[in-house]
């Protein structure tokens, strides 16, 4: 299978998805430009982290508009597969793919930390591996990662399952505490309605070895290779 | 001075005056030029001939350092130091003060601190990795205090954690003597391949200028005069000398230069910081002995009207000069416009040593590089010890009453603001990203791996401006000497330094007198501890009305751990394991952080230091930490023994018990402060080889205790004197800045 890194000026956290991808999980990978309007062959597109033109107007607003986007929109129209990471979720929200906005951190402070999340959605490719309610820890680093969505938006989510990731200690319960930035009901990271794209504030592709503090982040891409895995046993029946 | 008068259009009487320059400067500008400079003329001179860039007061006590050494492929003198590492690679450092404008501008003072320090790096041509910063302040506790404080950690924190450098390590001290004149030092390291390095060099006549990155704008106009001189309550009106950054374009400009340079499409390479266009054109020329013809209007400007001598000293952030062979050009333009960065070709090198400006087809301009970006004069200012230095020498520590609640003193330190954790300054920066950071802030040295080699580099910054003050010789030699110790805690092999010296007013001759004793001990030490210093910077005019900063030299230091995995932390990480001291018993609580906090003094003298003694443990502990014989190693400093092992308690979330000989000063033997000291954990089956090897290296190993429990016990000859609940301790060390600041 084949991952695909998207780059926009600004984005800073590319090179290590890339090597995550590449070095710690030995799957194919490769940049993908912002000019870029015909994306080549890819399972997954993953939006790194980063301060995409500055973060200028608003997080990752400007990156939404690039011509990269729409392809990423065609690509994920036809149900390919759309990680958002940071400042990657906050392009997804601002081009539409996802849903509700990410505001400045309750603190009004950057936050880098290790926090934990609680897996509150186990059934999509990118978390089939975990156990639903599973804890994993991995750092936040943003200064506009407080998610917010309107009441009727928030009962919809729910509903749906579309709320992937909560805030939580370490014992899987969500509480202040354990909220890095105020984000509305501890949620961390959602998806969309069809749950082909996601996206999530803390960053998994930095918790991907030992010698960096966690590698709990590794189940959502081990999910990813596993989904395409099955996938290709199926095809090959 | 007024805009009319620092224009220099018309021609006011003596204008050198008030550019900054002295009637003896003018002469000798006069005499190497031939002729009376005109006023664009002057205005490079007195930018390039201010202390900051001319080093007049401070180029002949630099040249007591060592710079040289077996690994040293570029010391002092360029952008940046180069260090080889082996296997084909060079680590690449400098740190740099950004004092005086984040006095005025706190936040784009010490932004803009952080992106000229990176420009340097990778200007060489390196892949910049980490960040660290050393930061004084006055006491928090008033209003602009803190403004100051929380302005310059959110600057730092907004430029690099956009840029995508980690900021790993630093530290933030708190004296009276600071609340004007507040420290922003700021240290990047970079790595790269030794075959790429490229110098600031105008090589080759006939090649082209190019200017890139951002529009040359009227911010920062005579940024380096505005550094060179002492701040006053006038200095706020000096606002538009700071320069304000976009770390957007710095990160595009990283990514466009590297390109650049691992294409091998540059010949020479120039930041612009400190004086400009005017810097960036002379040290080129000067470099390589050659002459540049330039068309400043050429120069894309960021609005109308600016005067040429404005062009020529504006210090706009995140420009670059590339000097690029024609047949280069389209390649390296394509470059820039994929990032959608301008580049202009501003004119091209020629022969000679002049540096000829034109503007509209006149000549604005036409100096000898050599003259304008080293023909300064050199000064061997006045020194004079100042009479504070015996008073406060004279005063005796244990003439105080000894403090008979120890508990209550250890946590009044653990609180102190100066030793208090500072999570509260590094969770504001990115100290992850790039995915390196094996150990990153909170520690003695932070550890970074070096992708692909298996090896890592460590870095650490350290200063202690209190020591320095009262007796900046030994000041000199501690900060040296605690900043590789702290690599060599954990397990790294000092490589070379890079020093920031912050003192007064050095016309004055007991400043001087402090920067001159406080290089002379910073050379010794180097000498001794056979590290050499690649590159630096110094301040000097950090007074305000008359009242100066302590004496504050900074080193940042950079070590080689040849195996990233064999790396060594703070923290007890294991119950049960033996807590031994490594090193000498000579202590003293003159200058301590205990004398400070408890007492509210800064007087006496600190424990003097051993240096060959430093070198011998220091050697003596990488060897442990290679030989996996050591769980934990932390440098005992502010707060002796026992904030020491308060913090690997805290660090490692385990408790200790510490019995300690009978004494008739237990503050003494738990506060007092000496160099050379470490203490360590280590798993009893290890402790007979520990031994034997201290026994061969000629070094002091003395059991304290045992690690383990949820408290801090320590008993001093049998008797109880410290017994705190690790949750208590906790609070004091963490909360603090949280509370404060809120």
């Amino acid at each position: 299978m084949k991952f695909g890194v998207i780059v926009f000026p600004g984005s800073n956290c590319d090179l290590d998805a890339y090597h995550l991808v590449r070095d710690v999980l030995n799957e194919r990978v490769e940049y993908v430009g912002y000019d870029r309007r015909l994306l080549g062959y890819y399972d997954v597109l993953i939006l790194p982290g980063g301060f995409s033109y500055g973060d200028y107007l608003r997080s990752g607003a400007i990156a939404a508009r690039t011509p990269v986007m729409e392809a990423v929109a065609d690509f994920a129209d036809r149900g390919g597969l759309v990680l958002g990471i940071c400042n990657g979720f906050q392009a997804l929200t601002e081009a539409g793919l996802l849903p509700g906005a990410l505001c400045r951190n309750g603190s009004l402070q950057f936050r880098c930390r290790q926090v934990y999340v609680r897996v509150d959605n186990n059934s999509l490719p990118f978390t089939t591996l975990a156990a639903e309610g599973e804890v994993l820890r991995m750092p936040v680093a943003h200064g506009d990662g407080s998610y917010y969505a309107p009441p009727e938006l928030l009962q919809e989510l729910d509903r749906n399952g579309q709320v992937v990731f909560r805030y939580a200690d370490q014992d899987g319960r969500t509480n202040t505490e354990a909220n890095p930035n105020g984000s509305i009901d501890n949620i961390a990271g959602v998806s969309n309605r069809s749950g082909n794209v996601i996206g999530l504030m803390p960053h998994p592709e930095r918790a991907g070895e030992i010698a960096l503090g966690s590698e709990d982040g590794l189940v959502i891409f081990k999910s990813l290779i596993g989904h395409f895995q099955n996938r290709e046993v199926v095809e090959d029946v | 001075m007024s805009e009319q008068e620092k224009a220099g259009t018309d021609k006011p009487e003596k204008l050198w005056r008030k550019l900054g320059l002295s009637d003896h400067e003018y002469e000798v500008i006069v005499e190497q030029l031939g002729r009376e400079p005109n006023p664009v003329e002057l205005n490079m001179y007195s930018v390039m001939w201010s202390e900051h860039c001319s080093y007049k007061h401070s180029r002949s006590s630099l040249k007591l350092f060592p710079t040289d050494g077996p690994r040293v492929v570029q010391g002092p003198g360029e952008n940046a130091g180069v260090v080889d590492i082996g296997d084909g690679y060079a680590a690449v450092f400098k740190i740099e003060s950004h004092n005086h404008p984040s006095a005025v501008e706190p936040y784009q003072g010490a932004a803009t601190g952080v992106g000229g320090i990176l420009r340097d790096i990778y200007t060489m041509g390196a892949q910049p990795i980490a960040f660290l910063n050393s930061l004084r302040f006055g006491p928090p506790d008033n209003a602009r205090g803190r403004y100051l404080f929380a302005g310059v950690v959110a600057g730092i924190g907004g430029y690099g954690n956009c840029v995508g450098i980690p900021t790993v390590g630093g530290e933030v001290y708190f004296e009276p003597c600071y609340r004007g004149n507040p420290l922003v030092n700021a240290m990047c390291v970079g790595v790269m391949p030794v075959e790429r390095l490229v110098l600031g060099k105008a090589c080759g006549e006939g090649n082209l200028v190019a200017l890139a990155g951002a529009r040359t704008g009227r911010d920062g106009i005579h940024g380096v005069t505005f550094a060179s001189e002492e701040l006053s309550d006038q200095s706020e009106k000096d606002r538009p000398a700071v320069q304000v950054g976009d770390p957007f374009l710095g990160k595009l400009l990283i990514d466009a230069t590297l390109e650049a340079v691992d294409r091998k499409l540059v010949a020479g390479v120039q930041d612009l910081g400190g004086a400009g266009l005017t810097c960036a054109l002379t040290e080129t020329a000067s470099r390589a002995g050659t002459g540049l013809e330039i068309d400043l209007e050429k120069v894309l400007l960021r609005e109308e009207g600016l005067e040429p001598f404005e062009i020529l000293t504006s210090e706009s952030q995140e420009r670059m000069l590339f000097i690029v062979e024609p047949q280069r050009l389209e390649e390296l333009e394509g470059i820039f416009r994929h990032w959608e960065l301008p580049l202009t070709v501003l004119g091209r090198v020629s022969s000679g040593k002049m540096v000829t400006v034109r503007y509209h087809g006149e000549i604005v301009a036409e100096v000898p590089a050599g003259s304008v970006a080293g023909g300064s004069p050199e000064y061997e200012p006045e020194s004079r010890e100042p009479a504070y230095i015996r008073e406060l020498a004279a005063f005796d520590p244990l003439g105080l009453p000894p403090v008979k609640n120890r508990g209550k003193a250890l946590l009044d330190l653990l609180s102190a603001p100066d030793v208090a954790s500072k999570e509260w300054v590094w969770q504001q920066y990115d100290y992850m990203v790039r995915t390196c950071t094996l150990e990153g802030p909170g520690g003695d040295a932070a550890v970074l791996r070096l992708r692909g080699s298996g090896k890592a580099l460590a870095v650490a910054v350290d200063g202690n401006g209190r020591h320095a003050y009262l007796d900046p010789r030994l000041g000199g030699m501690l900060a040296v000497a605690e900043a590789t110790r702290n690599l060599s805690c954990s397990g790294a092999e000092p490589i070379g330094i890079t020093d920031c010296l912050n003192f007064g007013n050095p016309e004055k001759p007991e400043m001087f007198w402090q920067f001159r004793q406080s290089v002379e001990g910073m050379a010794e030490a180097c000498r001794v501890l056979e590290v050499p210093v690649v590159g630096g910077n110094v301040s000097f005019y950090n007074e305000v009305e008359d009242e100066a900063i302590y004496p504050t030299p900074v080193v940042g230091a950079v070590g080689l751990l040849e195996k990233a995995d064999q790396h060594c932390g703070i923290g007890f990480c294991a119950e049960g394991n033996l807590i031994c001291l490594i090193g000498p018993h000579h202590i003293s609580l003159g200058g301590s952080q205990f004398l400070k906090t408890i007492h509210g003094r800064v007087a006496g003298s600190p424990a003097g230091i051993d240096l060959p003694g430093e070198k011998k443990l220091q050697a003596f502990l990488r060897r442990l930490v290679a030989g996996k014989l050591i769980m934990s190693a932390h440098d005992l400093s502010d707060g002796g023994l026992g904030v020491a092992v308060a913090e690997s308690c805290l660090k490692g979330g385990t408790g200790a018990a510490l019995d300690l000989p009978s004494s008739p000063r237990p503050d003494l033997d738990l506060f007092g402060e000496g160099p050379s000291r470490v203490l360590v954990s280590i798993r009893p089956a290890d402790l007979g080889d520990v031994s034997k090897q201290a026994g061969e290296a000629g070094v002091r190993l003395s059991e304290l205790g045992w690690t383990g429990g949820k408290k801090l016990e320590i008993n001093c000859g049998g008797s109880r004197v410290v017994s705190l609940e690790l949750e208590a301790m906790k609070k004091a060390y963490e909360e603090v800045f949280s509370w404060m600041m809120k």
